[in-house]
This record gives C-alpha cells, structure tokens and sequence, in this order.
C-alpha cells in the first residue's frame, strides 16, 4: 500500500486521464457523438467541463478516452495529417482515411500510448459512418462506446439501439446513455456534450447537468 | 477493452457471474445465470444452481467464492429452521438477511462472498436485502451482483419502474440477465428465475435458445 503525502494534493502527482464515457452512433444520414466532461487525476477532478469531442475535419470528429495527453496528440496530429491529405486529393477526406490514419498512430505506438479514440462523420461516399480505433484495431460498427464509463452502459446500449433510428431518436439514445453511465461511474459526469454530423455539417450542443433525464432513484 | 477484468483473488471456484433480485407487485423474483468458472478460463459447470432456498419462501443468491457461499447459507439454513421453531412462526425476510450478515460480519477476513436475499412473509411482504462482501445490509427494491452486473447497471437503471406485474418483471429480469450473460464471460449458461409470492414459489429456467435476442445477434 503506498504511503499517502498528506500535504500535497493527488493531481500534482497522479497522470491525468479522461476516465470518461464516449460513445457515437449512426443514423440515417449522419451519426451523433457524444461525451461526458470529467477530467480526473486521481482521485481529483481537474476539469469538469472539458468536451472530449475534437473536430478532425469539417465532417470528421473524434472522442478521446484514456490518458488526456496522449489523446489530444493523436487528435492534433491526425488534424494536420487530414488537412494535408485533403489539400493533396482535392477534395473533402473519407471518415475512413480519418480513423486509418487514428489507428495508424495508436497501432504504430500501442506500447507508448494508453488512448482509445472513436472516430466518426460523414462523407459523400458512405454517408454517417462510426469506427473503433482501440489499442490499434480498425473495427466499423454501427455504434461504438468507450471510457471508463461504457462498461455499465453495454446492456443498455445493447437493449436499446436499433437500426435506422432518426436524427431525434439518435440524439435521445446518445443523451440516454450518457447520463446511465455518468450516474455509476464515478470518473465520469459534469456535463454533456453531443455533436450531430450530416451532410450539412457539424451542429454542437452542450446538455447541462439538470437538464439531463431522470432514471428511477431510490 | 482487455484492461478491465473483475480484480479476482477468489482461489478455487468461483461464481464469476450475475444475479439478481426484483421486487414486483405482489411478490419478488430472483434470478441468475448458471455458470461457475475457475479462474477466467475453465468452466467447471454449465448448470449450477445459485439460487439456494434456506426457507418456504425466502432464497438466496451467491456471489463470489462458492465454497464460501455454501458453507454460510448451509449454516443460515440451520440457524433459521431453529429460530422458527423457537418462534413458531415462519421466518421473516430480514431475519434470514441478518443471519448472512452476521456470518459475514464477524468473518469478514476469511470469506470473500456476497448474498442477495430475497422472499416474501406476512409482516412486510416481498422484500429484497443485499448483504455485501464487507457484511453490510441494505434493503432495496432492486439489485444486482456478481461480475456481470456491471454491464447492465445502464439498462436496470433505464428500464425499472416500482410496482410491475408479474410478466413485466419476469421479461425485465430475462432482458437483464441476457444482456449480462451476452457481454461478460464469466456469466453464461441458462437463466435460472425462482418467483415468490405469498401463493407459492415457483421455478423457471429459460434455456439458452429461448433467450431473447438483440440487434447484433
């Protein structure tokens, strides 16, 4: 058992990570990400309305889980990466080329890096598309959730997703999920963020603490 | 997501599993799969038992080191025959409860097992008490334990209402317990459910083909 410094507080000395809960989802016609804010080193929450959803392109976002540094690297680098590739093909880039270029980095540097990010978007080729890129795995699903956070919500998830739900239904899933898990986990909460991606762009929206739905409390 | 795994130092056999326990209008129902694993990869039964009477109407389920679970309901069973002797009158829910409790209180360095309980007496009808590992109890309308319920705590949470009928509750515990058995690979087997209401006790087994399917299957 290592011996607790009572004078120095834990984040000075544990590594931040976004214990979280990511998750993303299809529709017909574009996908919804979503993610909690909580940001914990240790047993300390050093930021609490951090959004884990970061832009890769107009079309392409990804959610960071694992360690917070090493997430938001991968995400910077493949930004540039996705830039130069679209200025080289002319054109705006595949969701895919985006997750390859994810799993590239987290596959090449899976002995350094502890980062799951999903990447999702929409594009003219295959519409609203949503892959896994965990530990250097390239995996397209039809939804994808991650983080600390995910484990409580398999069930639900599971139970609950059907395919070719609207835009709305989609929306309500992702909020749903969300706040199941940020209600037992305790390294996910705040507030939550959720993106709708479709082929008219990007929309942000950022879902207060108490407007959240309500599950049966004792 | 090979980094998460139930941290267990439980030697031997052990119900790496998911039970649990609903409280309906008129009774309770408890629940679970029926898989026993040593370690995390041998199955050394596909069709345990978890659900132990230890009276008429009050069950109880394991979870944790089997060999532990076994010998403190063997005792609660014993303990509790002789209370209801003494008092002449069957048991009460939370007697049978605290009789876990005290067993797993004062032996608290030795057993690594943790009870739900669950029955039905004429004082307070259907009632549900958790005895954790440490030896704590609490009475709740719903719970769930064991390594698998870590994955349908989302959908328990979603889909309870207090005061279900008989058919809403038995196709919510079935849900419940597929989807656990579906995600974590400890938990697996056929779905052992026992109903208990002041009429009776009866037993039903959902078998793995007759389990209800969902999207990706």
């Amino acid at each position: 058992m290592s011996e607790e410094s009572f004078t120095d507080p834990g984040w000075l000395s544990e590594e931040v990570k976004t214990g979280t809960t990511i998750i993303a989802v299809t529709f017909d016609g574009g996908v919804v990400l979503g993610s909690d804010s909580r940001v914990s080193a240790g047993e300390s929450v050093v930021n609490r309305v951090m959004n884990k959803l970061s832009p890769l392109h107009d079309k392409i976002y990804c959610a960071l889980s694992g360690s917070a540094a090493d997430a938001q690297t991968i995400a910077e680098i493949v930004n540039y990466q996705l830039d130069v590739h679209s200025i080289e093909v002319e054109d705006d880039p595949l969701v895919c080329s985006a997750a390859t270029l994810v799993k590239n980095i987290s596959y090449k540097y899976k002995e350094e890096l502890s980062a799951h990010l999903i990447v999702a978007g929409w594009d003219r080729k295959k519409g609203g598309q949503v892959y896994a890129t965990l530990n250097g795995l390239l995996s397209r699903q039809p939804f994808a959730i991650g983080g600390s956070g995910s484990f409580y919500i398999h069930g639900f998830v599971d139970a609950e997703y059907r395919k070719n739900m609207t835009k709305r239904e989609c929306q309500e899933f992702v909020v749903n999920a969300l706040t199941l898990a940020m209600g037992r986990d305790g390294s996910s909460g705040g507030v939550a963020y959720v993106v709708t991606i479709d082929q008219d762009g990007a929309e942000e929206k950022c879902v207060l603490g108490n407007e959240l739905p309500k599950f049966f409390d004792q | 997501m090979e980094t998460h795994h139930s941290h267990s130092q439980v030697k031997g056999v052990s119900t790496g599993t998911t039970i649990l326990a609903v409280k309906f209008n008129g009774g309770v129902i408890i629940g679970s799969d029926s898989r026993a694993s040593m370690g995390e990869s041998y199955v050394s039964s596909k069709t345990i038992n978890k659900l132990i009477q230890v009276h008429d109407r009050i069950f109880c389920c394991i979870a944790g080191s089997l060999a532990d679970a076994q010998a403190v309901t063997k005792m609660a069973k014993f303990q509790l025959s002789f209370h209801s002797i003494q008092m002449e009158s069957p048991p009460l829910v939370k007697a049978a409860a605290s009789i876990m409790k005290e067993l797993c209180y004062s032996n608290k360095e030795d057993l690594q097992a943790g009870f739900i309980t669950a029955g039905w007496d004429r004082k307070k009808g259907p009632q549900i008490y958790v005895v954790s590992l440490g030896g704590m109890l609490l009475s709740q309308p719903f719970t769930i334990g064991g390594s698998g319920s870590t994955y349908i705590y989302g959908y328990v949470d979603a889909k309870f209402k207090p005061n279900m009928s008989l058919e809403e509750a038995t196709q919510f515990s079935t849900n419940a317990l597929a989807l656990a058995m579906g995600r974590d690979n400890v938990s697996g087997g056929v779905v052992h459910l026992v109903v208990i209401t002041e009429a009776g006790v009866k037993h039903i087994v959902v078998p793995g083909d007759k389990l209800p399917k969902f999207h990706d299957e």
